[in-house]
């Protein structure tokens, strides 16, 4: 059931290896390197905008507007008071309305399947509008369309997440309260370019902020406790995680990679100048849930997951470890994926501050550290399964297992790093006479040959009926009526917008076989 | 080149009531059918009167070097690492596409030609039934001889997008796929030298092949049989549902309570859409979900076999829900006989049909959701809104063989 007490398990197994004496040379070696981080190499790794987007990234950083993902604000604005429905709001709103949502009640599932759209709550001397899910309703955020923000809401007792995103891109989730919504509390799924920022965020089943196969994400100065994770980066690219306070949860803060999902990969995550402390809360994850097996009292744990830096945290009074590494291959928690790279790689510990962790460590832990000679301390980092290519700046500073192999880092900081989002990413530019043979092809072509009778009338026919009239034959093809007795009725096609039937009018009119 | 009227298709429509609009209608009009979907035959007709389509099927643009590409609205859209899972508007998985028209109308008479048996008794279209989804409503399939074939005939459907085949994953192409049936003595019973055989001693088929794959030799050969029955799988395409009108941006294309199906399918309460998710309705992954056998079935290993992963013991590939209502009974052997049988199996908790003496390491989605009743239901309405056959092939009515098309010992054909 529990992944970690299966990392146990092997940990027990390494410790008979170490025991034979294989690695106790290394551990007990004296040469301290001692590293100034001040003044020291910058990162030279990580993910960096091209072209367009690296030049509107360096203006957005000299505006002062880097976090601004979604755009502007569009032309639209209307306000929801108590007693009104967001959702009715958000039904009616034109692409480009901000819905804005005055202190209330409001117990409902707002749904957002359209772009642009912004839900700022009115936050009047501290009541802020609240979305009240009374544990019968799912989700309280559910949205998939493109540049969403949702700003200054109460979240609280709904059963599946407060607000979740499938594939939205260029997302800004920030300065809400979210309480009690079940699995997560935070879930952006399937996006790219989005930022979590100033939310605070407790007694969460999973993960308070769960970033779940999303790419260019940024996560700062929120609060996350009494949760059972605290922040969790999961098969997700380019993660910044900066500033926030993670406290009070099972494990802190995570990168993981879970086999056995379409995206394969966590690469590329920054953890810096977090507070990660006292993260000792009794685990209430769901059984069988992948976060069920953490053991309460992880400060930092990256599992599988590739180029993760760890700078400037200060971790303290987590009582298993401040950090843990490790790979699948100690993990029984989790299914196998031939796909999933299992290794934590190149993971790079720069300076952190740690305290007082690893005092109460699980026992296989401290046997670990009997093994180093380093008996009856506490454990502040540890590492089991291979990690290639990792490194650690300032060993000496911690108390640490399995790190005997970690080179010295080739840099001490991550300050030339200021983020990974983008501006915001364009939607898939497509010519409109593509978009007239696309919407041709992909629907009326089951119905309409060029020059032959299927369902409906040739093409040919309807050229010579509608030769300059491309609007006319858009607006029959919305309302058709019968016309010819020998042909059955065409059922309207008023689900494809007015742009696209013109296109698909002139594409028809236009096609020569 | 000529069009005109073939006599050797029979519209499937003409026969059946048909959920989609366009074929709402076409018994009215099935008398004056002219050209059919495959559209017009090229002027190399021979005595035996089979000629290929030179025309792309729906959906399918004729691309200069004369081979048929895909265009569906999906395509406006991107998706994360162009891994074609997301939410409404993401585009699909990568798919399969580039054949020639004569290979797809090739690939159309092999697939109703009981040929390719191994004694001349079921087609392809035998278990992948155009009536029944391209399933063919039985729990688990029959084979040659009547036999059980162990396993339900999944959906062809949409297969254009999948990158692996096989409730247990076990091959990569449908090309690879076409021969588990094909030379399994539990389905088509037949061989590859006897198939090949079969073929070539059929005048017919040797002239089809040539037109379709002309740069090959005078032998038809096992891989032009292979590529042939892709390329016509590859064109059964199912992506103008009314879910999909939604998902473009048509908010009325669903009514109130099937929107509302959408958001149970997709909170994090039931996790539908954690594993079949949009714009496939499925994440093409393997899943252990502990669904049960029906009453008297084995206990079957599943992916564990394919992997040689303990941890994959009864995992299955997750299964599209497109045209789900068509394909009941549901499950790998067809445990379920409705849509809300089997939505109520995940309702009653993780671990519920495990089998006494088995341990399972089953999907960390696997919960206990605890739907209500009304939300089961709010589900299944939900999943008829994926149903769309607008782009129906014709099943032949003649197939060169001389054999009946569709194997119909049982008088199933309507």
């Amino acid at each position: 059931m529990s992944k970690i007490a299966k990392v146990v398990l092997a940990i027990a197994a390494l410790v008979a290896v170490f025991a034979g004496g294989a690695y106790l040379g290394r551990a007990s070696k004296s040469d301290m390197v001692i590293t100034s981080s001040a003044g020291g190499a910058e990162y030279a790794g990580g993910f960096k905008a091209e072209g367009e987007a690296a030049e509107k990234v360096k203006a957005a950083a000299t505006a002062g507007s880097l976090k601004s993902v979604a755009g502007p604000p569009g032309p639209h604005s209307v306000v929801v008071k108590d007693g009104e429905s967001i959702l009715q709001a958000v039904k009616n709103a034109e692409p480009g309305t901000t819905i804005r949502v005055m202190p209330g009640t409001y117990s409902e599932t707002v749904y957002i399947d359209k772009d642009n759209i912004r839900i700022i709550g009115v936050i009047e001397a501290g009541r802020r509008p609240v979305l009240d899910g009374k544990k019968q309703l799912n989700d309280a955020i559910l949205y998939s369309g493109n540049n969403f923000v949702v700003e200054n809401l109460e979240i609280r007792n709904y059963k599946g997440n407060g607000v979740m995103g499938q594939a939205g891109n260029n997302f800004e989730i920030r300065n809400n309260v979210i309480v009690d919504t079940g699995v997560y509390g935070i879930f952006p799924q399937l996006g790219q370019n989005g930022v979590v920022e100033h939310n605070v965020v407790s007694r969460i089943a999973d993960a308070a902020i769960y970033i779940g196969m999303s790419d260019n994400v940024h996560v700062a100065h929120n609060e996350v406790f009494d949760s059972v994770a605290g922040i969790e980066i999961e098969n997700s690219r380019h993660a910044i995680v900066e500033n926030n306070y993670v406290h009070d949860n099972t494990g802190g803060l995570l990168a993981f990679v879970t086999p056995g999902l379409p995206i394969k990969t966590t690469q590329d995550v920054i953890f810096r100048h977090n507070f990660v402390v006292d993260n000792n809360t009794k685990n209430f994850g769901a059984p069988g849930s992948t976060v069920a097996g953490i053991p309460s009292g992880t400060g930092i744990l990256v599992m599988a997951a590739d180029d993760v830096v760890i700078e400037g945290n200060l971790v303290s009074n987590n009582k298993v470890a401040g950090i843990i590494v490790t790979d699948h291959g100690h993990a029984a928690n989790i299914t196998v994926d031939p796909e999933s790279e299992p290794n934590s790689d190149r993971v790079r510990l720069l300076d952190n501050v740690m305290l007082n962790n690893g005092y109460e460590t699980i026992p296989e832990g401290k046997a670990l550290l009997l093994a180093e000679g380093k008996g009856g301390k506490n454990l502040d980092i540890i590492r089991v399964g291979p990690s290639p290519g990792s490194c650690i700046v300032n060993r000496h500073q911690y108390v640490t297992a399995g790190v005997g192999d970690f080179g010295e880092c080739d840099f001490t900081h991550t300050a030339n790093v200021s983020t990974y989002l983008l501006p915001p990413v364009p939607p898939r530019k497509i010519d409109i006479s593509e978009r007239g043979k696309v919407a041709f092809l992909g629907i009326c072509s089951g119905c309409h040959i060029y020059n032959g009778r299927m369902i409906g009338p040739p093409v040919q026919v309807i050229q010579a009926l509608y030769l300059d009239n491309p609007q006319g034959l858009a607006d029959y093809i919305a309302q058709p009526v019968k016309k010819r007795p020998d042909y059955p009725e065409m059922p309207p096609q008023d689900y494809l917008d007015p742009e696209t039937r013109l296109a698909v009018a002139k594409y028809m009119l236009a096609v020569k076989n | 080149m000529r069009p005109g009227p073939r006599g050797d298709d029979l519209s499937l429509k003409s026969a059946r009531p048909v959920l989609l609009a366009c074929a709402l209608v076409i018994a009215a009009a099935v008398a004056a059918v002219a050209v059919t979907r495959s559209g017009m035959r090229s002027a190399t007709a021979a005595g035996d009167g089979f000629v290929l389509s030179d025309r792309c099927p729906p959906s399918f643009e004729l691309m200069a070097g004369g081979t048929c590409e895909l265009r569906d609205l999906y395509q406006f859209y991107d998706s994360l690492q162009d891994r074609g899972v997301g939410g409404t508007r993401t585009s699909l998985p990568q798919h399969r596409d580039g054949f020639r028209p004569e290979q797809i109308d090739l690939g159309r008479y092999l697939f109703f030609d009981p040929i390719l048996s191994g004694d001349s008794t079921l087609s392809c279209g035998s278990c992948h039934r155009p009536d029944r989804g391209f399933a063919d409503g039985k729990p688990r399939s029959i084979g040659i001889h009547g036999q059980d074939a162990g396993r339900a005939a999944p959906t062809l459907w949409n297969v254009a997008f999948l990158q692996s085949f096989f409730w247990d994953a076990r091959v990569s192409s449908l090309e690879a796929q076409a021969q588990g049936p094909l030379f399994s003595p539990l389905e088509m019973g037949n061989e590859p030298a006897r198939l090949l055989r079969s073929l070539n001693s059929n005048s017919s088929y040797r002239r089809l092949f040539r037109q379709a794959f002309p740069g090959g030799g005078d032998a038809i050969t096992a891989a032009e049989v292979y590529m042939a029955l892709a390329a016509f799988q590859t064109t059964l395409v199912s992506l103008n549902s009314r879910y999909d009108r939604y998902a473009h941006g048509y908010a009325a294309a669903l009514t109130d309570r099937e929107i509302a199906g959408l958001n149970v399918f997709r909170s994090f309460v039931a996790r539908c859409a954690e594993c079949h998710t949009p714009p496939l309705f499925t994440n093409g992954q393997v899943a252990v979900i502990g669904a049960p056998e029906p009453v008297g079935h084995p206990f079957d290993a599943g992916a564990e076999r394919t992997f040689h992963a303990a941890k994959l013991r009864g995992g299955f590939k997750v299964p599209t829900l497109r045209n789900i209502a068509r394909t009941a009974p549901y499950m790998h052997s067809g445990a379920f006989d409705t849509l809300r049988e089997t939505v109520e199996f995940y309702n009653k908790g993780r671990g519920n049909a495990v089998p006494p003496g088995e341990t399972l390491y089953l999907h960390w989605h696997i919960s206990s959701p605890d739907l209500t009743a009304a939300e089961v239901g709010l589900l299944v309405d939900f999943l008829q809104t994926l149903t769309d056959e607008t782009f129906m092939p014709e099943i032949p009515r003649r197939v060169p063989s001389g054999l009946p098309p569709l194997d119909n010992p049982r008088g199933i054909r309507s």
